[in-house]
């Protein structure tokens, strides 16, 4: 199992689903263990009956069947379905309620879920926020420049409760996956893929209620994440790839038509943007 | 998070060659200096040596080219670099700089002989001294652009050609690829340029196809993958080298890909904080 994970973590990030495809066919003992233990980009499936999608992950799976946070029904049917309490459901509808407007505000589009559970120990609840965005041709339509732009988003957070001091104690964990290619056929195929995975801890007054503070940790953690991707996805590659070939300084092409490609490049990326 | 066990669940084992062919894609997948690792994972999740045997017996000879992997020739000579251009047979290839022929044994990566090559694999000796010009001039920009790089240069058409009897081409290969676990990071960059040389016209018309992968992994898995293409024609003057001629093109034009590559990734980021 543990040759599995390591396997999962050093596959390139693109080929990850047809990595874990192959090992779920391979140990369909462990499929369990596999499943909780990677990340891979949201699935999106639809609730009839209120009309809305929502995002499938580990925390709303039981079997082979996932539980709409609309309806709170499993699709495909399942007769005694896990179903969280009345109080954590009810919590769990507020706060997809919420988040949809956040991902409304943030994100202009996209799909949200939320999932609330009690943990195995009973002490305090969990709650998991997927957001799924897809700003590819269709959105950014427009500007030409993205072929694919996929961003997902989970954050799972566990609180617990200290009544006596009314205190609760949040303990973030967030991983946004991000895909990026672009279509501009003259420079080549190029994409920017992966993960990166952060983690918060806080202590915060029960007073605002859980939703808010919860809300309010990850916009933080979001906000933190972004300037990690920046960091990470432009800055870190680009510094890998240095290291590979140096950059070695402006040279004059001994051909004319070096100058005029380079030329073109720099035009072909002002105008596609 | 839940799982069910009924009767109806029995796990659907796989056949022997599925699974030989799943461990042969993760060895054919394992990024830049990983493979030993990958192969230690696919050998536990098989748990079947002969199976295991089978997809590494499959897998290696395929990774090692798909990689331009170089290995040690045990005379004391230098590196062989294993490419398609220089594949004499699944288990020989050619080094042009030395005029020998390496035996390799794929799955250890390991240079088992090395022989003086035969006559009809060798270029004449007027190609030979095109590739050599070629091949000098490279070793110094390989040299000062690319740390820890490999590089060759083949004739891949027209070897026999001689004086005034036509065109040739060499195939010019670098390929530079590195892991430093303790830095997170790891990459491939590989480029080929096949040179069309035509003494009479006096021209060497390049076509070139350069690809990166450079991989970081600290608090996450990033991936960068990126591939281009090039064309260019440069006139082959009197008195002056034709392979520093050659390899000056070719080191312009990979300094411009290197800073389009920055570009690229900035715009991409300058979209992305639009609908984010």
């Amino acid at each position: 199992m543990e040759a599995a994970m390591d396997l999962m973590r050093r596959m390139p990030p693109s080929l990850s689903q047809q990595a874990l495809d192959s090992l779920l066919a391979l140990l369909p003992a462990h499929s369990s263990e596999l499943l909780s233990r990677s990340d891979q980009p949201l699935q999106v499936a639809y609730d009839e009956e209120f009309d809305k999608h929502y995002l499938l992950c580990d925390y709303n799976r039981d079997g082979d069947s996932y539980r709409s946070p609309w309806s709170s029904k499993y699709k495909p049917e399942l007769e005694d379905g896990v179903q969280p309490s009345p109080e954590l459901r009810k919590l769990e509808q507020e706060a997809n309620e919420v988040f949809a407007i956040y991902r409304d505000q943030y994100y202009e589009g996209g799909i949200s879920s939320v999932y609330v559970w009690e943990p195995e120990d009973g002490k305090g609840f969990a709650a998991c926020v997927l957001i799924k965005k897809d700003g590819s041709d269709g959105g950014d339509g427009r500007r030409g420049l993205l072929q694919e732009g996929a961003w997902d988003a989970i954050h799972v957070v566990e609180v617990k409760e200290d009544q006596e001091r009314q205190m609760g104690h949040y303990c973030l964990t967030s991983t946004v996956m991000l895909a990026l290619t672009t279509a501009n056929r003259a420079s080549g195929p190029f994409s920017l893929s992966g993960s990166i995975t952060r983690q918060m801890e806080s202590d915060i007054s029960l007073e605002p209620g859980h939703l808010c503070n919860m809300g309010r940790l990850i916009e933080e953690m979001e906000s933190k994440l972004r300037n990690g991707l920046d960091q990470v996805y432009f800055g870190k590659t680009k510094e890998v790839v240095f290291t590979l070939r140096e950059p070695l300084g402006v040279m004059s092409a001994s051909s004319h038509v070096g100058q005029t490609l380079q030329r073109m490049i720099v035009n072909d990326l002002a105008h596609s943007r | 998070m839940e799982d069910r066990i009924s009767e109806e669940d029995e796990y659907e084992e796989l056949a022997d060659d599925q699974k030989v062919a799943i461990g042969k894609w993760f060895l054919l997948n394992a990024p830049p200096g990983q493979v030993s690792q990958v192969a230690k994972d696919v050998r536990e999740v098989l748990m079947d040596e002969r199976l295991y045997d089978q997809a590494a017996k499959e897998a290696f000879p395929e990774y090692n080219v798909k990689n331009m992997i170089s290995l040690e020739m045990p005379d004391g000579s230098g590196q062989v670099l294993l490419t398609e251009f220089g594949q004499l047979d699944r288990s020989r290839y050619l080094d042009p700089r030395t005029a020998s022929v390496a035996v390799v044994d794929h799955v250890k990566q390991v240079c088992t002989e090395v022989r003086p090559a035969d006559d009809e694999d060798l270029p004449s000796a007027y190609v030979e001294g095109f590739r050599f010009s070629v091949d000098a001039a490279l070793m110094k920009y390989v040299d000062d652009a690319f740390q820890g790089g490999e590089c060759s240069v083949y004739c891949t058409k027209g070897k026999d050609v001689e004086k005034s009897g036509g065109e040739f081409e060499l195939t010019v290969v670098i390929c530079n690829s590195s892991y430093s676990p303790k830095n997170f990071r790891g990459g491939c960059w590989q480029s080929v340029w096949r040179v069309l040389i035509n003494e009479e016209l006096r021209t060497a018309t390049l076509q070139g196809t350069i690809s990166v992968n450079a991989h970081y992994f600290e608090e996450g898995n990033v991936q960068l993958e990126s591939s281009r293409k090039f064309n260019d024609t440069v006139t082959l003057q009197d008195g002056k080298d034709a392979g520093t001629t050659i390899v000056h093109v070719i080191e312009h034009l990979e300094s411009v890909y290197l800073s389009s590559l920055e570009v690229m990734v900035k715009s991409l980021f300058e979209v992305d904080a639009v609908w984010l």
